[in-house]
């Protein structure tokens, strides 16, 4: 088999599982449809795997799979560029992918919508992987525009919860805010460097960086920041950045697995991906990283301090998503691309770990979501428990642990830039730490540890007779395990080759001034001793006193809590989400729509419409009315008038 | 000069026309059953004439190709002129397409006056052929203003209870601009010492100022044809009144009529006017754009909704056209068939919705998916290709002109990409209210899904607009030289 046909085997086998599924779901039945999807992804991961040993021995690919269009002399492209961040992001996105898929079939066993659940699935795995495998701006915009479609599917698949199709449109708008700033991004490629071909324009890059563009009032911007700001907002957008991410919480109202597998491990590290696939331009412009710090540091940490006063157990996974997303920029941030993507890698595997054992628990208490309902469940459900604390272990930077690696790579390229604002980052990632720890924790021990306060709650889900929590089947918990142990591991033998070995070489492009990972390098002896030493920084002993304080605050004295009335205003800012939602609701939504209705009811209706095409037939009319006055009927009438004009004629000839 | 003296385009502007005349003599008195099946036939065999053409056509060449040639008028030197380019080719392509959904949505459908409704489609059909193939400005008048009489028809005869405004708004308001047409070409006439050859017009030289009054004279036809902002309030209500296929047709192909004319007869017989005048319509192209995208937000009626949206979508017709780039022309062509497949969907979606429910107003709907699903999917693929979502044919044309918009200005780039938002925001929105939810009523739970004529036109088309969005080169080969030779003359000086 050539290299072309295992790409496109990589690519199009989730795309064979989803039309099966979705278009003969109802004739093949449901272990037929979950069957052909799962084989899909399965052989995309098995395609992958071959792809990235394949990478490993120095085969990349760059090459076009059909012409789109053309136009004038620019050519369109749909085509593959094979290299190790992709085939990087294709390990990641197949193998989630893979485990979600498993882990559906026991969470949506009673769905009336099962194969339409399975077809969307492996059709965002198709999206993905589309847009993670593009060799051009054009397909990367397809792949975009595509997970935006599934998500909007999928947030909204228990289509007739209001709030479920509230948030399905929410988070497509929101998401379209941030395309339209990444479409002007590719336009500017395009008129600049007449191509899509990353490769040709990262080969024009220094050309790109010398120009000026004139927006407003003849100030000339660099051309390079422009593009790289107007790129950054898609990235916002997808990636849920402040002030981007109001849709990332509320898409929570879909299914628990496209949760962890759309909005924690793969769609919403679409913007982190791309930056990072930009680095030849952005290394260009100090001023586009220094936006990108700025808007990763607020949301690393003003996101994670609303995951405190969460109730409901996947919105404080989604805030704690919102917060790791913030990492990651942060570290694109600096220039710290590697760090970026170790980050997105660990973080792949122990939030996607998470959600799933959110899911698991919602399960196991029949679908009731409210932590405050909870707790004990550590002797009802362990393998969901044992696994739960790995994830938020990992989650909060435990040493050896994959989350310490990654996370603590990043604190230190912060501390070590010089990209202006990397001050307020470094400040905002410690405090994010200790943040993290004490939603992560407040979370485990409501939920896991203390006394189990769900009796009294007169249950909705009527099919189980039996209403005490018990352990999901096997179907769900063994994808946990498996997320679990690449939680454990993926961090410490990884690290050596990602960050500091050679392995994104030839695909990341940093400059030499901006390269804190190297500089980071200097200091760092194996996974072994960087473990060893973690027990010694400062992250470690912040995240120590969050988890500390969160079991102090909720489970040795809940009381405590309530004496804690100085902070009541600062818990009433972070309920109401600092106002953006109130904010959004009233200027956006509210004001375009009496914008519009302004246009039309005085624009259209009363000026066109009433004024002008109404007003001259009025005119017409009345003309017409004056006229008829003059048409008397007598002949006598018409003769004299006649007469006068036969001697007006005559006098204009005459004279 | 080649010419055949009967041939493939004539069959293409007359074998419908013959149909028509055909289903209206034999389909009279009750005979319902024979004026559909002849119908059906006309328009399948309409469509059938344009495939040779499509594979014999040459996308290299720059010439007008299937030229014929027949004395008509020979007093004012009228001649029956027929020949097209890659742009009338896709169009006379899309119109075709559209006769053969019309016949088949009308089918079970139109009970009053059977014969007549099917006859005024068939001879529509091949009016706007004609408007397509026409090489005599003076041909190309006929049939531009012929087009009229049938739809007044349509919507007068088989429309809503307002009909008879909303016809006489539509039949004034075209007519209006298309009376300063006339004049125009007369003095284009004399100019050219007495040729209607629209090749002549490109031609001759003409002073600035006339110049200005010429594209003044036909803008005020085309633009209220496409309809531009703001002469653009005629269609709405004309949409609201039209039977489902006379919406389809007036939104897929008429409002295509003022975009051809801008590419045929505006930007190559007045060039220096309308580059001088250009950026007073780019202005207007995207007020359309935000201004009518605002507004159609706030439609409580499907069919107004869908009519603001083709007028916002059409603002990126006249933008693409106006930046004078090969990027922006493309796309608006491209834009104009895709716009055509689309719009047309759309209204048949409403259609299946309006025959059972006998209400367009968006409150009465909710919950439909719960009784047609299939309907719901396939209602969100034309939703998406609406919103402009990439891999359908919505993507294409909108990507293609804000690309060019950027070539001219940021900021017209910027303005255009605004419908990425409003074009997603008014148009999911109506889904989301009309598709999503708990069934709003009885009546809706009681909905059956859509059945197998309902399915076939709406799944084929579904095919057009994602093939189309994922594979635009046919479309974009058999343009390319013909959009380049547009732009070519476009830039010639010439007063």
């Amino acid at each position: 088999m050539t290299n072309m046909n295992v790409y496109l085997l990589a690519a199009l086998s989730p795309l064979f599982g989803a039309l099966v599924a979705g278009l003969f779901g109802k004739q093949i039945g449901r272990s037929a449809a979950h069957l052909v999807a799962i084989f899909g992804v399965a052989i995309s991961l098995i395609a992958s795997i071959i792809i990235f040993v394949d990478v490993l021995d120095g085969h990349m690919f760059n090459g076009s799979v059909y012409t789109w269009a053309i136009i004038g002399d620019v050519r369109f492209e749909v085509g593959f560029l094979i290299d190790r961040l992709s085939s990087l992001m294709m390990i990641v996105v197949t193998s989630v992918s893979l485990m979600v898929h498993i882990y559906t079939i026991g969470y949506m066993k009673e769905d009336p919508g099962y194969q339409r659940f399975f077809s969307y699935i492996s059709l965002f795995t198709f999206a993905m992987l589309i847009l993670v495998m593009s060799n051009n701006f054009l397909q990367l915009f397809f792949g975009w525009e595509a997970v935006g479609l599934v998500s909007y599917l999928l947030i909204g698949f228990w289509y007739k919860k209001d709030s479920a199709i509230y948030a399905n449109l929410k988070a497509f708008l929101v998401n379209r805010i941030g395309d339209f700033g990444f479409l002007l991004g590719i336009a500017l490629v395009l008129h600049y460097a007449g191509t899509l071909d990353y490769a040709a324009v990262f080969d024009q890059s220094e050309n790109l960086a010398s120009q000026q563009i004139e927006l407003f009032g003849g100030i000339g911007w660099s051309l390079v920041t422009v593009i790289c700001i107007c790129l950054f907002i898609g990235a916002m957008g997808k990636s849920a950045q402040f002030p981007l991410h109001v849709w990332l919480p509320d898409s929570m109202e879909g299914p628990t697995p496209i949760s962890a597998l759309i909005h924690a491990a793969t769609m919403v590290t679409a913007g982190i991906f791309m930056v990072a696939r930009m680095s030849p331009l952005f290394e260009l412009s100090e001023s586009a990283l220094s936006f990108v710090l700025i808007i990763g540091s607020i949301t690393a940490l003003f996101m994670g301090l609303l995951g405190l006063v969460q109730n409901d157990i996947k919105r404080v996974v989604a805030y704690s998503t919102l917060s790791q997303l913030g990492y990651m920029t942060v570290a694109l941030g600096v220039s710290a691309y590697s760090a970026a993507m170790f980050h997105l890698m660990t973080h792949a595997f122990f939030k996607a770990l998470l959600f799933l054992a959110a899911g698991s628990v919602i399960i196991g208490m029949h679908h009731q979501q409210d932590m405050r309902f909870m707790g004990g469940l550590r002797r009802k459900m362990p393998i969901t428990w044992l696994v739960s604390l790995i994830g938020s272990l990992a989650l909060i930077g435990f040493p050896f642990l994959s989350g310490f690696y990654s996370k603590d790579s990043i604190i230190e390229s912060v501390h070590l830039s010089t990209i202006p604002g990397a001050g307020f980052a470094y400040f905002a990632v410690l405090a994010g730490v200790f943040v993290t720890a004490l939603y992560s924790f407040r979370m485990y021990f409501l939920v896991f540890e203390g006394e189990y306060r769900g009796g009294a709650r007169k249950s909705d889900h009527g099919s189980h007779g039996n209403h005490e929590p018990h352990e999901s089947p096997m179907v769900v918990w063994a994808p946990l395990v498996g997320l679990a142990v690449l939680s454990v591991f993926s961090g410490a033998i990884s690290i050596q080759p990602i960050l500091f070995g050679d392995y994104f070489q030839d695909v990341i492009f940093v400059m030499e001034s901006h390269d804190v990972v190297r500089q980071f390098g200097e200091h760092f002896h194996g996974w072994f001793a960087m473990g060893l030493h973690g027990f010694q920084t400062l992250p470690f002993w912040l995240a120590a006193a969050g988890v500390l304080v969160a079991w102090f605050l909720f489970l040795y004295s809940p009381n405590a809590r309530k004496k804690l009335t100085l902070f009541s205003p600062l818990t009433r800012l972070f309920e109401e989400k600092y106002f953006l939602d109130k904010f959004n609701e009233w200027f956006f939504a509210r004001g375009s729509k009496s914008l519009g209705g302004l246009l039309w009811r005085i624009g259209d209706q009363k000026i066109i419409d009433g004024m002008v095409v109404n007003g001259s037939a009025k005119l017409v009319g009345q003309v017409g009315m004056q006229l008829r006055r003059v048409q008397t009927g007598f002949v006598s009438h018409y003769a004299f008038v006649m007469i006068l004009g036969a001697f007006a004629l005559v006098t204009i000839w005459l004279f | 000069m080649s010419t055949h003296v009967i041939g493939s385009l004539s069959l293409i502007v007359w074998l419908p026309i013959i149909f028509g005349v055909a289903v209206l003599l034999i389909g009279r008195d009750g005979r319902e059953r024979v004026a559909r099946w002849l119908a059906l036939v006309g328009s399948v065999l309409s469509a059938l004439v344009v495939i040779p053409v499509w594979i014999q056509f040459d996308v290299k060449q720059s010439e007008f190709q299937f030229v014929e040639f027949i004395p008509w008028i020979e007093t004012f030197n009228i001649n029956y002129h027929l020949g097209i380019d890659g742009i009338s080719l896709v169009l006379i392509l899309l119109n075709a397409l559209t006769t053969v959904f019309v016949v088949v949505a009308g089918w079970e459908v139109i009970t009053k006056k059977v014969s007549h409704y099917f006859a005024s489609f068939l001879i529509l059909s091949g009016m706007i052929n004609g408007v397509f193939c026409s090489l005599d400005a003076m041909l190309f008048y006929v049939f531009f203003e012929a087009t009229l009489i049938p739809m007044f028809l349509i919507i007068g005869i088989w429309g809503g209870p307002n009909r008879v405004y909303a016809a006489i708004k539509f039949f004034l308001y075209t007519l209006a601009g298309s009376l300063l047409t006339l004049v125009a070409l007369i003095y284009l006439y004399r100019t050219t010492g007495g040729s209607f050859a629209i090749s002549d017009f490109y031609t001759v030289s003409i002073p600035q100022s006339a110049q200005v009054l010429i594209f003044l004279a036909l803008f005020a036809a085309f633009a209220v044809k496409i309809p531009m902002w703001p002469v653009h309030t005629w269609l709405p209500d004309a949409h609201v009144e039209a039977p489902t296929g006379g919406s389809v047709v007036l939104a897929a192909v008429m409002l295509k009529l003022g975009g051809y004319g801008f590419l045929r007869l505006s930007l190559p017989i007045v060039p220096d006017a309308a580059r001088e005048l250009a950026p007073f319509v780019i202005a207007l192209s995207l007020i359309a754009i935000v201004y009518i995208g605002f507004v159609a937000l706030v439609q409580r009626d499907m069919k107004k909704l869908i009519a603001y949206s083709s007028i916002s979508h059409m603002g990126f017709v006249t933008l693409g056209i106006f930046i004078f780039n090969a990027e922006g022309m493309q796309g608006a062509v491209i834009q104009m068939v895709s716009h055509g497949f689309i719009s047309a969907a759309l209204f048949l979606c409403v259609g299946v919705l309006y025959d059972r429910m006998h209400s367009r107003e968006i409150s009465d709907y909710g919950g439909v998916v719960n009784s047609m699903p299939m309907f719901a999917a396939l209602f969100l693929v034309f939703a998406m290709a609406n919103a402009g979502l990439p891999g359908t044919s919505g993507f294409v044309g909108e990507f293609l002109v804000i690309m060019g918009a950027m070539a001219s200005n940021f900021w017209f780039a910027f303005a255009a990409a605004m419908t990425l938002i409003l074009g997603a925001a008014y148009t999911l929105w109506m889904y989301k209210r009309v598709v999503f939810g708990e069934c709003g009523s009885e009546q809706i739970r009681g909905l059956k899904d859509v059945n197998a004529r309902e399915f076939a036109m709406l799944f084929v088309l579904a095919l057009i607009v994602i093939g189309m969005g994922l594979y635009p080169k046919p479309f974009t080969d058999v343009i390319d030289v013909s959009v380049a030779s547009v732009l070519e003359l476009a830039s010639v000086i010439k007063n």
